[in-house]
């Protein structure tokens, strides 16, 4: 049984595979039933990817059918290459080796980052229940703290970093207050980098840049805030940023659905691209998934830990005088759907976007700054990328 | 005779001047009422939800919310509505002062300083009218009561908050209000109430004290005090949707979870914020009056007269600098007068 990430792969490498006419389709192709969960997951059904599929095969000129069939050229289209066991082989690799998530939690004292982040990955991993003697106090400046864990479930093990951001938008004026966090995020490119260029380089990377940094926004109900705004036109260049409506159970459904749409006029109109973003839709099916998250951004989201009993079941909710709000039924808030996009079916995505594309953004500009040095002109660092590589060599 | 006999009753020692309550009253519901209450809070805390709420008016009929742009160039305006409110013949004058764009921009540093003014000029102009020859009819624009809403997503208050009620407790009476309390659970809400009360006596804040109930009232009265003491600062929620519950139709707000329902006092402490405004709208008056305008008009006077002092002294060092600047300009005359007597001299000798 695949991983549900690879599943969407499953659908491209195949489809590669038959337009240059190497592969017949295995008759037990139409009963992958992970990717019918992935699909499921994100609202969409089989026979639209299959449809498409279909015709992507009749294009390539390939009869898919239980019969072995012959054609012209008297080659026996009978071939069964085993590419899919080159996907259990990652499987195992990966499992063994475990993954790596760095996620960043940021927004305002109070807004539940700590909360969402342990119902996220229902384990208590974020910084409040991991500090002896935690206060709730503003810091005068913003400072980074990144809290790892590794968890583990069946048989997958995964390294998980929280990095969390105390005293963002907290004080009287919070002007430059996203300045660390640009630090920290660019500098962990700058780890990996010097890292990348070392001649005995380590077999594995470690990898403590940011795959994803989830931005706190709260339910104000009207726009979004000149800070938000800041903030995000500063960080959606250099990391992946996935907004959300925080304590989302102050709006009515009527009143999610108005701030939401705002929301998204307000990216629109000022060209803020969060995640996932429109340019690195890779084919029309990716687009499809990503279409329907992007119509549903951002998700109003309700955290916590603490169980309640409702008809007989145990489930996890918050319980008031008028009501118990259930964090992961959907008709109450997106929680379900914040959790399956990070983690569900996303997660191998996030890291790729980042590795792709942030850090190949990051790296470029790098080498071009000291590339632009030996030739002159003014310097940015104070060791630059080529002096390293040339004293190396 | 027997007619005074009958208006007065005949009981030894009575004068009659326990019927002056009654004059007063009569009075004062022909006049009217007049009470300024203003409002301050970040946007999106359900500041005017609230006050339509309370005073079951819609005194914002048109409202625009502005974007994020227009707040980036504003800074924090002062809007005063006035609507008369009348309920069983008594008549109150209402003005509420909203206070836009507080708190909204990246740096608030400077955004209590209108507020401060707007403040302040009320003064003067009750100061200059109580100082002026015709005091017949002075309006009282003067803020009597200003609700605070503090955010319920934060852990207690914010510097923000701080810094605003330490400037502004001594210059007008600060109810400090949860607002949209319905995010909270009922331990939340306690456990936030009890944080804020802390911070408000760490950083030295002087809030608005309701008054003890006088021991000659009677008893419910003095428990409805007490409960109303315990309960500052008021966790609230605001609507004005009508919602059907139970046959009822209520203010309330619709969740996916259940209803909320603005007038039941286990879901909030909505009508404990009324029956405190109600019932002590005088007193906030009053404290107004007698603590806050009186802080101010000693401030005021005292400014006046230390400025005339200055302005005395000023008067003196000028006239000793033009003094010694006289003396120098004919020391400078004397000089170049003895110089040119010396010169034609030197010419003539023709040495």
């Amino acid at each position: 049984r695949h991983t549900l990430t690879l599943s969407a792969h499953i659908i491209t490498t195949v489809t590669a595979g038959l337009q240059s006419g190497a592969v017949n389709v295995p008759a037990g192709f139409e009963k992958e039933d992970s990717i019918h969960k992935t699909l499921d997951n994100l609202g969409l059904e089989l026979k639209d990817v299959k449809t498409n599929m279909a015709e992507r095969m009749q294009e390539a000129g390939v009869v898919c059918s239980g019969d072995y069939k012959k054609d012209g050229t008297g080659r026996d289209l009978f071939g069964y290459v085993g590419i899919e066991a080159v996907l259990d082989q990652m499987r195992r690799k990966a499992m063994k080796t475990g993954f790596e998530f760095n996620i960043m939690v940021v927004g305002e004292s109070g807004l539940g980052k700590s909360t969402l982040v342990n119902t996220l990955f229902k384990s208590k991993v974020s910084r409040k229940s991991c500090t002896p003697n935690f206060t709730e106090k503003i810091p005068r400046t913003v400072e980074l703290q990144t809290i790892s864990h590794v968890i583990e479930e069946k048989g997958v093990k995964m390294n998980l970093t929280v990095i969390d951001t105390p005293g963002f938008g907290d004080q009287i004026n919070n002007e430059n207050c996203w300045e660390p966090i640009v630090k920290y995020i660019n500098e962990q490119y700058e780890k990996y980098l010097r890292e990348e260029i070392n001649i005995n380089r380590k077999k594995r990377i470690p990898d403590t840049r940011v795959h994803c940094c989830v931005y706190f926004v709260p339910p104000t109900g009207h726009w979004l805030r000149p800070l938000d705004i800041e903030f995000m036109n500063r960080l959606d260049k250099i990391v992946n940023i996935v907004p959300v409506i925080a304590k989302a159970d102050t709006l009515t459904l009527d009143e999610r659905r108005d701030f939401k749409q705002r929301i998204r006029q307000d990216l629109r109109n000022y060209s803020i691209n969060v995640y996932p973003q429109t340019e690195f839709d890779e084919d029309p099916e990716d687009k499809l998934l990503n279409d329907t998250v992007r119509e549903k951004i951002p998700f109003a989201v309700v955290g916590t830990d603490q169980e309640h009993q409702v008809n007989g079941k145990k489930i996890l909710g918050r319980k008031t005088k008028w009501g118990i709000i259930e964090v992961e039924n959907g008709a109450h808030c997106e929680f379900a759907n914040l959790r399956d996009l990070l983690i569900r079916s996303h997660l191998q995505d996030l890291k790729d976007v980042t590795h792709k594309i942030h850090y190949e953004t990051y790296r470029v500009r790098r080498l071009n700054e000291s590339n632009g040095i030996s030739k002159g002109l003014p310097k940015g660092n104070n060791l630059t990328v080529k002096e390293d590589v040339e004293n190396n060599l | 005779m027997s007619t005074e006999k009958a208006k007065f009753p005949d009981v030894t020692g009575y004068v009659g001047f326990a019927n002056l309550p009654n004059q007063v009253h009569r009075k004062s519901v022909k006049k009217g009422f007049e009470f300024t209450l203003m409002v301050v809070g970040e946007s999106g805390l359900g500041k005017s939800t609230l006050i339509n709420s309370l005073f079951l008016t819609d005194l914002y009929p048109e409202r625009y919310v502005p974007g994020a742009a227009e707040k980036i160039e504003r800074t924090v305006q002062i809007e005063a509505s006035t609507v008369e409110i009348e309920e069983r013949g008594v008549k109150l004058r209402l003005t509420v002062v909203d206070t836009p764009g507080y708190g909204d921009a990246i740096n608030s540093q400077d955004c209590f300083r209108p507020i401060i003014q707007y403040i302040d000029n009320q003064f003067e102009r009750y100061l200059h009218d109580e100082s002026g020859l015709n005091r017949r009819h002075i309006v009282d624009n003067r803020v009597h009561c200003c609700f605070y809403f503090i955010s319920p997503f934060g852990h207690g208050l914010k510097p923000l908050d701080v810094e605003f009620m330490k400037t502004i407790h001594s210059k007008v009476n600060i109810v400090p209000v949860i607002a949209k309390a319905d995010t909270l659970t009922l331990r939340e809400r306690e456990r936030l109430k009890r944080r804020i009360l802390d911070e408000i006596t760490e950083h030295g804040i002087r809030i608005y004290q309701l008054p003890d109930a006088d021991s000659d009232e009677d008893e419910e009265f003095k428990e409805q005090t007490m409960i109303l003491k315990a309960s500052v600062p008021f966790a609230v929620i605001g609507s004005n949707q009508l919602i059907e519950v139970k046959g009822k139709k209520i203010r309330g707000r619709l969740y996916p979870w259940g209803v909320v329902e603005v007038e039941n006092p286990e879901h909030n402490d909505f009508l404990k914020l009324r029956t405190m405004l109600v019932t002590h709208m005088q007193d906030l008056q009053e404290v107004t009056q007698d603590l806050h305008y009186e802080n101010f008009r000693s401030e005021r006077l005292k400014r006046v007269g230390r400025d005339v002092e200055d302005e005395t002294v000023d008067k003196d060092k000028i006239l000793l600098q033009k003094e010694a600047e006289l003396r120098r300009m004919q020391e400078m005359i004397a000089q170049m007068q003895a110089q040119m007597r010396m010169k034609p001299a030197d010419n003539g000798d023709g040495h």
